[in-house]
């Protein structure tokens, strides 16, 4: 299916998410979407999946004019989207799962699952997915889950595949085998729009790559572009991709995790007996597949998790048992992995957010009245300093870029007096200039003499930052490596398995 | 109206446009919204902006008008014969209508209709009068508001202080300058007390203080009907009326203009509070964490405040504001003795209140006079003009289903959706 967009425009308020986009998709071509957070790019894939009306443009299919007013409607009309978050309802069947939306009844309504088994087991044989039509989607592997996801759309006959920021949940080798699926989908003919912010991936599977910036096409990019490139048009000027440090300069031992096991409300062990230490001036880089234990064992260092056994200590003071308040107080500086949720007051102001954890004394403090003066000339500092692109302090931090955000949650962080920075997927939905931007601000920060734990799930993030790495699998310590540990190792390692040959390194 | 944290538009910066554009997806911000989707919303009709206050108010009488127009014998013989005489039609719904509106307005501000000047402002002070305990309760429910925390506790706030006060009022002798501030604290404090269990068993088990204060509600109410029939508290010995005997002149709040006017000096209190509460929000650590737990819970746990100990101290002070309307019917405007109905509904009437003035403490100040003046005015309407004065109350109610319904409200006079905020 051809799928042609002309000059589709949409508004929302006074921002415009989509300025005249055109784009036109083949048949058996893989086109990739790449765009910074917040470029439009979703915006537009929801105006083509009918969740949103254009303000402007028009959507053509086979030449023909499409008017959808909902998801319902582009379904039918052969667009099938795979979302980054899965629409699949966790205790269904695969099977259930596929047929929702599109139940096949029999006699007075019955459901006929084993129609929906059928489509599913054929389906899954034709592109050799390995799926069990039985299975609980719940139990599945995220890798999986998302393969669902893609029988859901076939079974319906889509023509035209939307996959929106698809690996942002997946590991190395499970990205690796969905874009072998999307190799196959292409040789079979169908149209595929793949939504990215990741450069390796658009480099490896693209056909043809349109790059979208602040709400508006900038131009298509050949697959063979250099990562350079590419980096430079998303961002509109050229971009530093390597981060540059120098060897550490290591200090003694700083943070010394023993035995640490965290196990969470609902009763689960999510950190099983980890040790390690970070010495001072050095990052240690957390990697691995999103929910391995990484979220629980920031958590518990700064006190936010009630069930927390072993020992935390820092320069010889342990922290298990401390408030959250006391740690702060003692130095540990934490970028939480969602600034949304932990790291921002949406409704505060760019000021008020910066005071956000030293609100009980000075210097914006003082016999329990707010000094906004003090506040206030911090602030305008701290917006300089950290190049905040906001009106002034005043502006909400709910109105600001992902990675105008981040830089609020960082400045607050950084300056204070640390003793250990514990930064958690520190440059997640930020876009490529702040990425740069805040990784310096790390590297700096650990040239000064302070440890610093990064997690991240993105490979690139951890070998770029770190002096060692560390892998998570299911809440254990899979291996300390060195930071120049070949990708493929670490992938396999992120997976649980251990290369016999391995060492762990002691810093 | 300086309250520094007053909601600002979604507007696009413009000195910046051109380097930093916003680059807000409104997908994405959709979609990372939707888990706190009804918490946001409870967020945004409590503290939204005050021009849907303002539209709230205008349609609510407009629907008056209407009712009152339906329900006046005037207007509906003319209709018979509208097509004839539309004049006829017109002229008695303008009568109906203004009549009702000048005699409530004759009521609440400014009597035209005697001589003496001082009579003439008594209205006024009337006003002010029931306005002092509304703008004490929606400062009570509007801080709790901006704790994200839902106080319906109210009425029962009101009761328990009010019944403390009353016992220190009556049973206690003492000189004023010790009596009266007396009858008042341990009034404030046993609000604070009850206030605080809705808060204190939120922040240790978790229990939703919406559930916990409509039950202490009633608690209270036959707490308080217990301690009527018992002599060592609040029983007038000899009475089988579940009221108190009335307060000694030393615990009583003294008028403020005189004793031709009712206007005493809770009032006076109500403002002070008003300021008092103004400055713990805006300029205070207390109220920097209140505004912090209440916008973002998770951030503020993040970033070491201690949530549970906020949410208890939030419904304390809230406890003790409504208390102190307690106080201030008890021991100003009904001193003749504790009684079940003390609260005269106004633990309710607050949450509108708190609601209309979005949970700021100047927009609850504007909101309670207005409210006051409803009160005050209503009798007038009934007594001169025969319109029921629970027209007042529909009114009332409308105000809130508008303000609950922003959406509605948006509608009728096509503003522009708030999408992409």
């Amino acid at each position: 299916m051809r799928l042609v967009l002309r000059g589709i425009t949409k508004r929302f308020g006074s921002v415009v998410a989509n300025d005249s986009i055109s784009l036109t998709v083949e048949p058996g071509e893989i086109h990739c979407l790449l765009g910074e957070n917040g470029a439009g790019k979703s915006t537009l894939m929801n105006v083509l999946y009918g969740l949103y009306k254009a303000d402007e443009g028009e959507i053509e299919l086979d030449g023909e004019v499409q008017h959808f007013t909902g998801p319902g409607d582009a379904m039918a009309a052969g667009i099938g989207m795979v979302h980054q978050h899965f629409m699949l309802i966790p205790v269904f069947t695969v099977a259930e799962n596929v047929m929702l939306g599109n139940e096949s009844t029999g006699f007075a309504g019955t459901l006929d699952l084993d129609a929906a088994r059928t489509r599913v087991t054929e389906i899954s044989e034709r592109f050799g997915f390995q799926v069990s039509p039985d299975a609980i989607v719940e139990d599945l592997p995220v890798g999986v889950q998302q393969r669902v996801e893609i029988i859901k759309a076939l079974s319906r006959d889509a023509e035209l595949l939307v996959f929106d920021e698809p690996t942002a949940v997946l590991t190395p080798q499970e990205t690796d085998e969905l874009m072998d699926i999307m190799r196959q989908l292409r040789e079979t003919g169908k149209a595929i729009v793949f939504i990215t912010h990741k450069l390796r991936e658009v480099r490896e599977v693209a056909d043809r790559i349109t790059v979208i910036r602040h709400g508006k096409v900038v131009g298509e990019a050949d697959p063979q572009a250099s990562n350079a490139e590419l980096a430079s048009m998303m961002v509109g000027r050229p971009v530093e991709l390597v981060v540059h440090k120098d060897e550490p300069a290591l200090g003694d031992d700083a943070l010394v995790v023993r035995d640490l096991r965290v196990i969470d409300p609902a009763g689960h062990v999510q950190v099983d007996g980890i040790s390690f230490t970070i010495r001072a001036g050095e990052v240690l880089a957390v990697a691995g597949v999103q929910g391995n234990g990484q979220t629980e064992l920031t958590e518990a260092l700064l006190g936010l998790q009630d069930d927390v056994h072993g020992s935390i200590s820092l320069d010889g003071v342990e922290l298990v048992g401390r408030s959250t308040r006391k740690i702060l107080d003692a130095g540990v500086g934490f970028i939480p992995e969602d600034r949304q949720v932990d790291g921002l007051v949406p409704g505060f102001t760019i000021a008020e957010n910066l005071m956000l954890n030293r609100s009980f004394k000075s210097p914006f403090v003082a016999r329990g009245a707010l000094r906004l003066g003090a506040l206030r000339a911090f602030a305008e500092q701290k917006l300089r300093e950290y190049d905040v692109r906001a009106r002034d302090i005043d502006s909400l931090a709910a109105n600001l870029s992902g990675g105008n955000q981040q830089k609020v949650v960082v400045a607050r962080e950084l300056s204070r007096d640390l003793r250990l920075l514990v930064a958690a997927q520190p440059t997640r939905g930020v876009d490529v200039g702040s990425i740069e931007f805040i990784h310096k601000q790390i590297v700096a920060t650990r040239d000064s003499g302070i440890p610093v734990l990064v997690v991240s799930t993105e490979l690139d993030e951890v070998v770029a930052l770190a002096d060692r790495i560390m892998v998570l699998y299911r809440g254990r310590v899979v291996g300390i490596v060195p930071a120049d540990t070949p990708r493929e190792t670490l992938g396999l390692m992120m997976t649980g398995e251990r290369p016999k040959d391995l060492k762990d390194v002691v810093a | 109206m300086s309250d520094t944290d007053k909601p600002q538009p979604a507007e696009p910066e413009p000195g910046t446009q051109q380097t930093a554009p916003r680059e807000v997806d409104p997908a994405e911000d959709a979609a990372a919204a939707q888990p706190d989707r009804s918490r946001s919303v409870l967020r945004d009709i409590a503290t939204g902006n005050a021009l849907s206050g303002v539209l709230a108010v205008f349609l609510a009488v407009l629907v008056g008008s209407v009712m009152i127009a339906a329900t006046d014998e005037g207007v509906r013989e003319t209709v018979g014969y509208v097509t004839a005489r539309p004049s006829d039609f017109f002229t008695a719904l303008w009568d109906a209508v203004s009549g009702a509106y000048t005699a409530m307005f004759r009521g609440a501000i400014f009597n035209n209709l005697v001589d003496d000047p001082a009579q003439q402002w008594r209205p006024l002070t009337e006003t002010l009068k029931y306005a002092g305990p509304l703008i004490l309760g929606g400062l009570g429910v509007g801080l709790a508001f901006r704790a994200a925390l839902f106080n319906i506790g109210g009425r029962g706030q009101m009761l328990i202080a009010g019944g403390a006060a009353g016992w220190v009022g009556f049973q206690l002798d003492l000189p004023m300058a010790v009596h009266l501030p007396l009858a008042i604290i341990v009034g404030m404090v046993f609000g604070a007390l009850w206030g605080g269990i809705a808060g204190l068993l939120k922040a240790r088990t978790g229990a939703h203080e919406v559930i916990v204060t409509i039950m202490l509600n009633y608690v209270a109410y036959y707490l308080l009907f217990w301690a009527l029939t018992k002599e060592a508290l609040l029983k007038t010995p000899g009475s089988v009326n579940p009221k108190s005997p009335p307060m000694h002149d030393t615990a009583i709040l003294p008028k403020v203009l005189g004793d031709r006017f009712n206007l005493h000096l809770g009032f006076v209190l109500a403002l002070v509070a008003v300021a008092v509460v103004w400055w713990l929000l805006n300029r205070s650590t207390l109220g920097y964490r209140i505004r912090a737990v209440g916008e973002n819970p998770h951030a503020a746990r993040a970033s070491g405040i201690n949530v549970g100990k906020t949410y208890t101290v939030v419904m304390m002070i809230a406890g003790s504001l409504l208390g102190l309307a307690g106080v201030n019917q008890v021991l100003g405007t009904v001193t003749t003795g504790v009684s079940l109905d003390l609260d005269a509904s106004i633990g309710f009437d607050a949450i509108t209140v708190a609601l209309l003035g979005r949970s700021r403490p100047l927009g609850i100040l504007a909101a309670g006079l207005l409210f006051g003046a409803f009160k005050a005015g209503g009798f007038t309407m009934q007594a001169s003009e025969n319109i029921s004065v629970d027209l007042v109350l529909v009114v009332q109610s409308l105000i809130v289903l508008f303000l609950a319904a922003p959406a509605l409200v948006r509608t009728i006079f096509r503003l522009p959706a708030q999408e992409a905020k």
